[in-house]
C-alpha cells in the first residue's frame, strides 16, 4: 500500500482513558491495508478498521514520547503514546489517508473476502427480500398496489424500484405528484396495518412555497385516504420544527396547506434537522469523555447537548404515528425536507411500535433494509464512508438505534434481540466491511454492483445469531400487539454501552445476559437427555416385557447417565463462573477507579509497601 | 403527595394483611443477629478481641448494645475512661475483621478534644492496641467524614479529631460525606422531581443535577470504597467516624464490608449486617425516618442515611448482578418497613430504648417474617452464585444510575420488569428439569 510508510512500532503504550493511576499498557503497533493493530504484552489484541477512524491527533510531544489519539464512529477513543515522533508522525500521515478514502472501490467491503462462492454471496444477499415482506403486510390488495412509475428511477432516483400506492392512483396523478415533492420523493406506502386497513405513508416536502397547488397532489393524498375503508381522514405529519417548515416557505418549498387537501389533518411534530443532531451528539461526547466527572457536570452535559430531549423527540413522534394508526384507525403520511432521515426514523421507529414481526431478528433487518436502506437514507453520506462534506453527516441512525435500545429497556421480553444485536449493527452502519449500508440509495447501489462485488451484513448476523437472542423473549404475543412505551422524561437515560462501548471500567462487572443465556441452553439440552433416555427406556419395554428385567435394565441406565451429565454440568458450570470472575477482576480493580488517587495518599507514610497491580495479579490466581 | 398516598394504603393493605404475622411466633429470630454471634466468628479469627460487656446497663454509652468488641489489651476501667472522651461515649469498637490480611475496620464518635487539645491516654493505648494486635508494624488510617475544615471547627463546641502526635502510626484522612439536613433536602428534592410527570427533559436533567442525589451515593460509594482498600489491600487499620459516629460512619463501614466480605452479600449475611452495623449500632431509626420526603416543617433529625445505603447497595448489586443473594426486592422491603412496620425490628433509636420498650418480647422481627418461604422469590437473586472475591464497584457517573425501582416507583409501571423477573427465576428454576433429578441437585448449588 502506498499509503504505508511503517508498518510496525514497538514500545508503545496505551493509555486508558478513565483510569487515574495513568496506567498503561506497552505492547507493538502494526498498520495493515485494512487495520491498526495493537499486541500487548498479555498478547490481547485491539483491533481498529480504518474506516472507524473519525479523527486522528498528533498531541505535543512529551517525555515519554508521542501522544497519538484517535477517535472511532464507534466510540471508541484510544490514546496511544509513541515513543518516537518520526514514527508517529509516519502512522499519523498513513491514518490520515486510510481513513478517509476518495472512491467507493476501495472500501473494505471490496476486498473483503469471508471465503464464500458466488452462490453463498447470492443467497446472502437474497435472505432479505422486500416483496415478500410487502406480501406479508398483505399488499398489493384491492386499495393498494404495485407501481412500475419508478422501474427505471426515472420518477425519483432515491426511491427503489418498486413502489406500493393507492389503485385509483393513476400513472399520470404520480408523476405530476412527484414534480411538486422535494427530489421527486412522492408519497407511497411504507407499511400497510392488516388489521385496521390502515396504511404508513412517507414523502417529501411538498414545493408549494406561499400558495403553489398541484392538483396531482392533492388527488394522490386523496387516494391515500380513500384507500383506507374505515377512516376518512388522514393525517400528515411534518417532523420538523414549524419554524424550520416555514422557513423553507420561502425557499419555495414547506408544508400541505390544510386547506387545499380535503380530509387532512396537518401536524408538526418537531425533530431538529442533522446539523443539530450532529453537533448534540458531539456535545454528549465531549461531556462524557472526561473522567472524574462531577454530578453537576455530568447532568448539565447531558441537559445541554439536548441529546436526550432529542430522542424523546423522535420516540414521541412514533407514538404519535402509532396512535393515528390504532385509535383512530387513520392513515398516516409523514414527511420532513427530503424525507430520508427523520421521515425514516419515525416510520421505522413507528411500524416497530405496531407490528410485533419487526421485533423479531429477521423482522428488524427487514425494517432496516426497507425503511432505511431501500428509500435512501444517505448511509454513506451520513456515515462519511468516504471523503466527503463534513457537513453531510450526522448520527440519524444512530438514534434510531438509541430509540430501539429504550423501547428494549421499556419492554424487556417483547424482543427477541438484544444490546449486543444493535452494537454490532451499528459498527457495521461505519464499517464498511459490508455491501449493504454503502451508496446513498438503490441506484446507486446497483451501479455499485455491490450484490456482485460485495457481502450482505444480515446472513453473517443470522449465523451468529446465538450471540444475539434475548434469553427474556417471549415470541408468545400476538402479531399486533402495540407497544406504548412511556415517554416521561425519566424514562430517558445515557446509553452507556453505545457510548462507552470500549471503556470497560465503567460497565457492570459481570453480565447477566451470558448467565442466563447459559442456562437456557443447558435447560434445552438437560430436556433433550430427558427425553432422549425416556424414549430409550421405551425400547426397552417394549423389547421386553417382563417387568423385573426392565428394573434391572433401569438401574443399569441411571448410574450411568447422572454420572455423565453432571460432568457435562460441572464442566459446563466450572467454565462460566471462571469466565466471570476473570471479569470482575479486570473490571474491579480499584486502581481503575476514582477512589484509587487517595491510594497515593495511602503509600506516601510509608513509601513501596504494597504493590497495588501485584496484589491483583495475585488475587488473580 | 400522590406518591405518599399511595404509600399510606400500601401501607394499610401491610398491616391488614398481617396473616404473614400470624405464622409467626413472638421471640422469634430476635436473637438471631446480636453483636454476640458476630463475635463468634471474630474469635474464629483472631485471638485479640474480646467480647466486653462494660457497656451492660447501658450506663458509658446509651446507643451502643450491651456488648461490643474491643482489643483484648484493653480492659474495662479503661474502656469507661475512653468513652468519656468520645461524644456520646461511642468509644472505638470493632465493625469487621478482615481475616484474609488480619487487619481491621473501627467506629467510633469524634474525640472531645475541645479547644484545648485535650487526650486521653485509654483512648490512645486502645488505638495503639488495635494496631499491635493486627500485626506488627500495621498502620492506621482514621477515616474522618467530615472536612479538614469541618473537624477543626468541631473543636470550638468540645469536639475534634484525633491529633496526629498523640496516635502514633495514625494517619488522618478527611473525607467529607454530606448529613443531615442537606442530605434530607437533596432527597426531598429528588422525589418532588421525580413527582412531575409533565416536566421537559431539560427540566428533568437539570433538577436530576441540582438535587445532587447522586453526588451523594457517589461520594458514599467511594469513601466506603477507600475505607475498603485501607482494610483489604494496604494491609492497615481503619477507624471511621464523623461527629456523633451514627450516621454517615455506619453508612462508611458497612458499605465496606459489602465490599470486602463475601459472606455479608448473602441473605442472612446481610440481615446481620444491617441488624450489628445499623440497628445494633445505634442509627437513630425513630428519629432519621419519621417522615421520609414529605414533611411541612422542617424536622430537625429526619435524614434519609439508611436509604442511602440501600441506594449504594442497590448500585452495587447492579454493577455485580450475580454476587449479591437478594435483589432489589429485599432492598425495597428495608426502605418500607425502616419507614412504617408491623415488625419491631427498626422501633427505637438504639437497643436501650428497645429495651426499655420490651420491643424483643412485644413484637415481631422483621427478619423472621422476611425469612418465611414465601417470601423467598421476591428477596432472592435468581441468579446468585457466591464470589469470593471483592467486589470493587466504578464510581464514575457514567455508571451510576438513578435507582428507578424506588424513585418511580408508583409513576413507572413494573409489570414489564416484574414480568421479566419472573421469566428469569423461570429460566433458573425451570421444572421441567426437576424430572432429572440426580443433575439438579448436582448444578443446584452452582446456580
Amino acid at each position: 500500500m502506498e499509503h504505508i510508510r511503517t508498518t510496525k512500532v514497538e514500545q508503545v503504550k496505551l493509555l486508558d482513558r478513565f483510569s487515574t493511576s495513568n496506567k498503561s499498557l506497552t505492547g507493538t503497533l502494526y498498520l495493515t491495508a485494512t487495520h491498526l493493530l495493537f499486541i500487548d504484552s498479555h498478547q490481547k489484541e485491539t483491533w481498529i478498521l480504518h474506516h472507524h477512524i473519525a479523527l486522528v491527533e498528533k498531541l505535543a510531544l512529551t517525555t515519554s514520547g508521542c501522544p497519538l489519539v484517535i477517535q472511532c464512529k464507534n466510540f471508541r477513543i484510544v490514546h496511544f503514546i509513541v515513543p518516537r515522533e518520526r514514527d508517529c508522525h509516519d502512522i499519523y500521515n498513513s491514518l490520515l489517508q486510510l481513513s478517509k478514502q476518495a472512491k467507493y472501490e476501495d472500501l473494505y467491503a471490496f476486498s473483503y473476502n469471508p471465503k464464500q462462492n458466488d452462490s453463498e454471496r447470492l443467497q446472502g444477499w437474497q435472505l432479505i427480500d422486500l416483496a415478500e415482506e410487502y406480501k406479508r403486510m398483505g399488499v398489493p390488495n384491492s386499495n393498494w398496489q404495485l407501481s412500475d412509475a419508478n422501474r427505471e428511477y426515472k420518477i425519483c432516483e432515491t426511491y427503489p424500484r418498486e413502489l406500493y400506492v393507492p389503485r385509483i392512483a393513476s400513472k399520470p396523478i404520480i408523476v405530476g405528484s412527484s414534480k411538486f415533492r422535494s427530489k421527486g420523493r412522492f408519497p407511497v406506502l411504507s407499511y400497510y396495518h392488516q388489521n385496521k386497513e390502515a396504511a404508513i405513508c412517507r414523502c417529501s416536502q411538498p414545493l408549494s412555497g406561499f400558495s403553489a397547488r398541484c392538483l396531482e397532489d392533492e388527488h394522490l393524498l386523496q387516494a391515500i385516504s380513500k384507500a383506507n375503508p374505515v377512516n376518512r381522514y388522514m393525517y400528515v405529519m411534518d417532523t420538523r420544527p414549524k419554524l424550520n417548515a416555514m422557513a423553507n416557505r420561502a425557499a419555495g418549498k414547506g408544508y400541505e396547506n390544510e386547506d387545499n387537501y380535503s380530509n387532512i389533518r396537518f401536524q408538526f411534530v418537531g425533530i431538529e434537522n442533522i446539523h443539530v443532531m450532529r453537533s448534540s451528539l458531539q456535545k454528549l461526547l465531549e461531556v462524557n469523555g472526561t473522567k472524574g466527572l462531577s454530578v453537576s457536570d455530568f447532568y448539565s452535559g447531558l441537559e445541554s447537548s439536548g441529546w436526550l430531549r432529542h430522542i424523546k423527540a423522535v420516540m414521541d413522534a412514533a407514538i404519535f404515528l402509532a396512535k393515528a394508526i390504532m385509535v383512530e384507525n387513520a392513515s398516516v403520511l409523514v414527511h420532513c425536507s427530503d424525507g430520508w432521515d427523520r421521515t425514516s426514523q419515525v416510520c421505522s421507529l413507528g411500524s416497530l411500535l405496531l407490528d410485533s414481526y419487526y421485533r423479531t431478528i429477521k423482522g428488524f433487518m427487514v425494517l432496516i433494509e426497507k425503511d432505511w436502506i431501500s428509500f435512501g437514507h444517505k448511509f454513506s453520506e451520513r456515515c462519511g464512508h468516504l471523503d466527503g462534506d463534513p457537513k453531510e453527516v450526522s448520527p440519524v441512525f444512530t438514534q434510531f438505534l438509541e430509540c430501539v435500545w429504550h423501547l428494549t429497556e421499556q419492554f424487556p421480553q417483547d424482543f427477541e434481540f438484544n444490546e449486543a444485536f444493535l452494537l454490532q449493527i451499528h459498527e457495521h452502519i461505519h464499517s464498511c466491511q459490508f455491501g449493504n449500508f454503502l451508496g446513498n440509495c438503490q441506484k446507486e447501489r446497483e451501479e455499485l454492483k455491490l450484490k456482485e462485488k460485495t457481502y450482505s451484513l444480515w446472513p453473517f448476523l443470522l449465523d451468529d445469531q446465538k450471540k444475539y437472542l434475548n434469553p427474556l423473549y417471549s415470541s408468545k404475543s400476538p402479531k399486533f400487539a402495540v407497544l406504548e412505551p412511556n415517554t416521561v422524561s425519566f424514562s430517558f437515560k445515557f446509553w452507556r454501552n453505545m457510548y462507552h462501548q470500549f471503556d470497560r471500567t465503567l460497565h457492570p462487572r459481570q453480565s447477566v445476559f451470558n448467565i442466563i443465556m447459559n442456562m437456557n441452553e443447558q435447560n434445552k439440552r438437560l430436556e433433550k437427555d430427558i427425553k432422549d433416555l425416556e424414549s430409550k427406556i421405551k425400547q426397552r419395554k417394549n423389547k421386553q416385557t417382563d417387568e423385573i428385567l426392565t428394573k434391572e435394565l433401569l438401574h443399569s441406565v441411571h448410574p450411568e447417565s447422572p454420572t455423565l451429565k453432571t460432568s457435562l454440568c460441572f464442566k459446563e458450570q466450572t467454565l462460566l463462573p471462571v469466565n466471570h470472575a476473570l471479569r470482575t477482576i479486570e473490571g474491579s480493580n480499584p486502581a481503575d477507579n476514582r477512589y484509587s488517587e487517595y491510594a497515593e495518599e495511602f503509600s506516601k507514610s510509608e513509601p513501596g509497601v504494597v504493590n497495588l497491580e501485584y496484589g491483583v495479579a495475585r488475587m488473580t490466581c | 403527595m400522590q406518591g405518599g398516598l399511595e404509600y399510606l394504603q400500601r401501607r394499610e393493605l401491610r398491616s391488614a394483611g398481617a396473616g404473614s404475622a400470624r405464622g409467626l411466633r413472638l421471640g422469634d429470630a430476635w436473637h438471631f443477629h446480636p453483636p454476640e454471634r458476630y463475635y463468634k466468628r471474630v474469635a474464629r479469627e483472631t485471638n485479640a478481641w474480646r467480647l466486653s460487656e462494660v457497656n451492660g446497663d447501658f450506663s458509658l454509652c446509651p446507643s451502643y448494645p450491651r456488648a461490643v468488641i474491643v482489643p483484648r489489651a484493653v480492659d474495662d476501667d479503661a474502656l469507661a475512661r475512653c468513652a468519656r472522651f468520645r461524644q456520646g461515649g461511642r468509644f472505638p469498637v470493632l465493625s469487621y475483621h478482615h481475616a484474609p490480611s488480619g487487619t481491621v475496620l473501627l467506629r467510633s464518635s469524634q474525640p472531645l478534644t475541645g479547644p484545648q487539645k485535650r487526650r486521653c491516654a485509654e483512648d490512645e493505648e486502645l488505638l495503639r492496641a488495635v494496631l499491635a494486635g493486627a500485626r506488627p508494624g500495621a498502620r492506621g488510617f482514621v477515616l474522618d467524614t467530615r472536612s479538614a475544615q469541618a473537624a477543626k471547627q468541631a473543636r470550638v463546641t468540645g469536639g475534634g479529631t484525633e491529633a496526629k502526635a498523640a496516635y502514633p502510626g495514625w494517619k488522618r484522612l478527611h473525607r467529607p460525606l454530606e448529613r443531615g439536613w442537606p442530605l434530607q433536602e437533596s432527597f426531598v428534592r429528588l422525589v418532588e422531581a421525580c413527582g412531575d410527570l409533565e416536566q421537559s427533559m431539560d427540566r428533568w436533567l437539570s433538577h436530576l443535577e441540582a438535587c445532587h442525589w447522586l453526588a451523594h451515593v457517589k461520594e458514599a460509594l467511594s469513601t466506603a470504597c477507600l475505607a475498603a482498600q485501607g482494610v483489604g489491600r494496604e494491609g492497615a487499620c481503619v477507624l471511621v467516624h464523623g461527629a456523633e459516629g451514627m450516621d454517615s460512619t455506619l453508612l462508611v463501614t458497612s458499605l465496606a464490608q459489602l465490599i470486602l466480605d463475601p459472606s455479608s452479600r448473602t441473605i442472612a449475611g446481610f440481615q446481620e449486617l444491617v441488624e450489628r452495623e445499623w440497628i445494633q449500632a445505634g442509627h437513630p431509626f425513630q428519629l432519621r425516618c419519621a417522615h421520609s420526603a414529605f414533611s411541612h416543617a422542617r424536622p430537625k433529625h429526619e435524614a434519609p442515611t439508611f436509604l442511602l445505603f440501600l441506594d449504594c447497595v442497590w448500585q452495587l448489586g447492579r454493577q455485580f448482578p450475580l454476587s449479591l443473594e437478594f435483589g432489589e426486592g429485599l432492598l425495597l422491603a428495608l426502605f418500607e418497613h425502616a419507614y412504617a412496620s408491623p415488625f419491631g425490628t427498626f422501633l427505637c433509636s438504639s437497643e436501650k430504648e428497645r429495651c426499655l420498650c420490651e420491643v424483643r418480647t412485644r413484637t415481631h422481627s422483621l427478619w423472621s417474617g422476611l425469612n418465611q418461604p414465601k417470601e423467598q422469590r421476591k428477596l432472592r437473586n435468581p441468579l446468585y452464585v457466591p464470589n469470593p472475591l471483592a467486589i470493587w464497584p466504578s464510581v464514575e457517573l457514567q455508571t451510576l444510575r438513578l435507582w428507578q425501582g424506588l424513585f418511580l416507583r408508583w409513576i413507572r409501571p413494573p409489570e414489564s420488569s416484574e414480568v421479566a423477573w419472573e421469566k428469569v427465576w423461570q429460566i433458573v428454576t425451570d421444572k421441567k428439569t426437576e424430572g432429572c433429578e440426580p443433575t439438579v441437585s448436582a448444578s443446584e448449588p452452582q446456580l
